[in-house]
């Protein structure tokens, strides 16, 4: 038996209603996740990364809506399923880590209630046993004394920790797929580190595939295989978190790193990308950067370039420099 | 530094406490069967000497916590400091009464994290930036107020013809221009700057941090510039201060500090700085957490983190010193040539 993908994205359109006409958050994305695969989704702000993370396990609620395309787990198509399904594979098989861990957390349970009730609700195992269970994944987080911890409020643990917690409870039902939307923008250096290396080190061990949703691509470079860059909407480049670094094909991702100090233009003027990104509301026709692209032509105004591959298995571009076909707007 | 610059800022042994104690009522309580008043004081800032040269930008950078926008608002007058000097140019400036104040306040000048919540969103942006004129300049007359908010629009890049527009109507980093627009107007000498790029997005940084940049080219400004984004901080420092728990740890020209970091607190924290292209992590886990201001950890305030503590360490807290590359580093450690 062939072996499915763990996730596959297929021309996944979403759209929120608001008062005065559709707004599209989501202009047709596919991209497809091996098992144990890390992936990471950048962009600047509002170009559509968190609406694409909940848009997976179907947590878009109104005004938003999925307007078509699929989304297959482990090769069953979950976009369709009923909502009480869908409530089994989001708790069991598919795990999401906020930026906020209070997103998560229950500020009024103890830690150990919050993750003893979550494991009762999804196996059936004793009490005493899902606090074993507990025990055992908040030593995986490196949580000092779990069992002093079991008895805390998060209240009385600092920003770091908490956010550890949350992952061990995310790991509580052996996810074969988490995702991370800006798990450490709000935390320190040190602490991102820390918390970072342990998603890392915990995805290789489980083989648990990870989507991380981040604008910090020094972040991403050190965790994900491979890299999907966003920009209003759409998915515009996307390969091997190597390539994109190194060799950036498309002018945004260019303009993107080119913009971040780095050791080797210290003290100099950064490269600045004009203007900003659209309003979703308000997409320009064409290529939807082409106002902002120091390298735009003609028809990058009138036609919307659409991703192509320009080496199997390497980079895809959604870009007229590189003459991939053209669809018309 | 490369030339020997003005002194601008100079601060002498400033703590800044902070009472949070409350009421009467709340103070007290009762301990072996005795009522007694207790007190909680948050340590902010514990004893921070430094200087500030004419036309460097100093970054301050540490965790959240440490005391950097407490260290920032207290040069500017904002939080009068528990004990310690801090001078402007010759003057000493923290005991002054607030006439005497005044002058000094237009020399200094501040740039908060958030554009949104820095500006008045009921003012246009002239009334915005004509505010500060009128009130430091009574003298100038109409036109000429005009012409300033005109000729500073222009410097930080924002259209003049859209004075009359509110900050909403702005984006964040044109919003951020504004902000920084309003320090410029009264032609100050000093700005800190406190997480001005931390609320943008990386290709909106990168403008603001060519405009701070093109000022102390331009100007001559002096920046203390707080953040906790250490590419950042390489990119535009002359000298960097490394805090932790209210206290200076090292004092440092950037390239020094980024090569040769010398307080343990540094090297873990220069050491965790995801980088592009760099695909593993080998950063210095510190231990334990991060103490609380209230209640400071004996001798070296890092003693309980650090991987070189001894019994000195616990006990003794060790001064800021002058090692053999021209840092200032405050670590027993490294005194005594063991780290
Ligand atoms: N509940 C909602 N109602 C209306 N519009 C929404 C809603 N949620 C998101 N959007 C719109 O969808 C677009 C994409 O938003 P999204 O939150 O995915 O951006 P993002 O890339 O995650 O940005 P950030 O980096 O700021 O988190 C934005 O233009 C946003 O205004
Ligand atoms: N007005 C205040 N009253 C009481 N405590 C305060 C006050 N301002 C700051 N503190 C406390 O002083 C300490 C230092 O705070 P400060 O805001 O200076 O830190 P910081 O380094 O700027 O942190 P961040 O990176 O999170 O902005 C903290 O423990 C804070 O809670
Ligand atoms: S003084 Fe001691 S505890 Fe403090 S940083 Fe240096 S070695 Fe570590
Ligand atoms: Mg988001
Ligand atoms: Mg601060």
């Amino acid at each position: 038996m062939a072996q499915h993908p763990l996730l596959q994205v297929q021309d996944l359109v979403v759209k929120f209603r608001l008062r005065f006409g559709d707004l599209t958050a989501l202009n047709g994305i596919n991209f497809t996740l091996a098992p144990g695969e890390r992936m990471g989704l950048v962009g600047e702000s509002g170009a559509g990364k968190s609406v694409a993370g909940f848009s997976i396990i179907n947590l878009i609620s109104k005004p938003g809506f999925i307007a078509s395309g699929r989304v297959l787990f482990e090769g069953e198509e979950i976009s369709s399923y009923p909502l009480e399904h869908m409530r089994d594979i989001r708790g069991n098989r598919i795990s999401m880590i906020f930026q906020d861990p209070m997103m998560t957390l229950n500020p009024v349970l103890t830690i150990g209630t919050q993750m003893v009730e979550t494991i009762l609700a999804h196996s059936k195992v004793s009490t005493a046993h899902a606090r074993e269970i507990a025990l055992e994944k908040l030593a995986k987080v490196y949580i000092s004394s779990p069992g002093k911890r079991l008895g805390q409020y998060p209240h009385e643990l600092s920003g770091g920790m908490r956010q550890r917690v949350v992952i061990a409870i995310s790991l509580l039902t052996n996810p074969s797929l988490i995702i991370a939307d800006e798990p450490t923008t709000a935390l320190d250096v040190t602490i991102q580190a820390e918390v970072m290396a342990l998603l890392l080190e915990l995805c290789k061990n489980e083989r648990m595939g990870l989507i991380l949703i981040t604008h910090d691509l020094g972040v991403v470079s050190q965790v994900t295989e491979k890299i999907a860059v966003m920009y209003a909407g759409r998915i515009v480049e996307q390969g091997p978190t190597k390539n994109i670094i190194t060799s950036p094909k498309h002018p945004y991702t260019q303009g993107l790193i080119k913009a971040l100090p780095q050791a080797e233009n210290t003290g100099r003027r950064l490269y600045q990308i004009p203007g900003m990104m659209p309003n979703l509301t308000s997409i320009p026709p064409g290529c939807a950067f082409h106002p902002r692209c120091d390298q735009a032509m003609p028809m990058c105004r009138d036609h919307t370039p659409v991703l192509c591959t320009l080496e199997p298995g390497l980079t895809q571009v959604a870009c007229h420099l590189y003459g991939t076909s053209k669809e018309k707007a | 530094m490369t030339t020997m610059n003005k002194l601008l800022v100079r601060l002498h042994n400033v703590v800044k406490h902070f009472d949070i104690s409350g009421g009467f009522l709340d103070r007290i309580s009762f301990t072996q069967g005795r009522p007694c008043l207790r007190s909680t004081t948050v340590k902010a800032i514990n004893s921070v000497s430094l200087d500030i040269f004419q036309g460097e930008i100093l970054s301050i950078v540490g965790e959240s916590g440490c005391g950097k926008s407490t260290l920032g608002r207290t040069i500017l007058g904002l939080y009068p400091p528990t004990s310690g000097e801090i001078y402007f140019q010759d003057t000493r400036v923290d005991n002054l009464s607030s006439d005497a104040w005044l002058p000094f306040r237009r020399q200094m000048q501040m740039v908060f994290q958030d554009p949104y919540a820095s500006l008045n969103p009921r003012m246009t942006v002239r009334q915005i930036l004509e505010e500060p004129v009128r009130f430091h300049f009574p003298e100038l007359k109409t036109p000429e107020v005009r012409d300033k908010v005109s000729e500073v629009m222009l410097q930080v890049g924002v259209d003049p013809a859209w004075a009359g527009r509110f900050p909403h109507e702005f984006s964040g980093g044109q919003r951020q221009r504004i902000s920084i627009a309003r320090a410029l107007m009264v032609d100050p000498m000093f700005i800190v700057a406190d997480e001005p790029i931390s609320a943008l997005d990386v290709s909106i940084q990168a403008q603001i941090l060519n405009l701070i940049m093109d000022c102390q080219e331009r100007f001559g400004l002096t920046y203390m510039f707080i953040t906790h984004d250490l590419s950042v901080v390489e990119h535009i420092s002359t000298r960097v201060a490394v805090m932790y728990l209210g206290t200076l740890c090292e004092l440092a020209n950037k390239e020094q500090l980024y090569q040769e970091p010398l307080h343990p607190y540094s090297r873990a924290l220069l050491s965790a700085i995801p980088k592009l292209g760099i695909t593993n992590f080998d950063h210095i886990r510190l231990k334990g957490e991060v103490p609380t201001p209230i209640n400071l950890p004996s001798g070296c305030v890092f003693h309980t983190r650090c991987p070189y503590t001894n019994k000195r360490c616990q006990q003794e807290m060790p001064t800021l010193l002058t090692a053999s590359n021209g840092t200032m580093v405050a670590c027993h450690g490294v005194e005594e040539g063991r780290i």
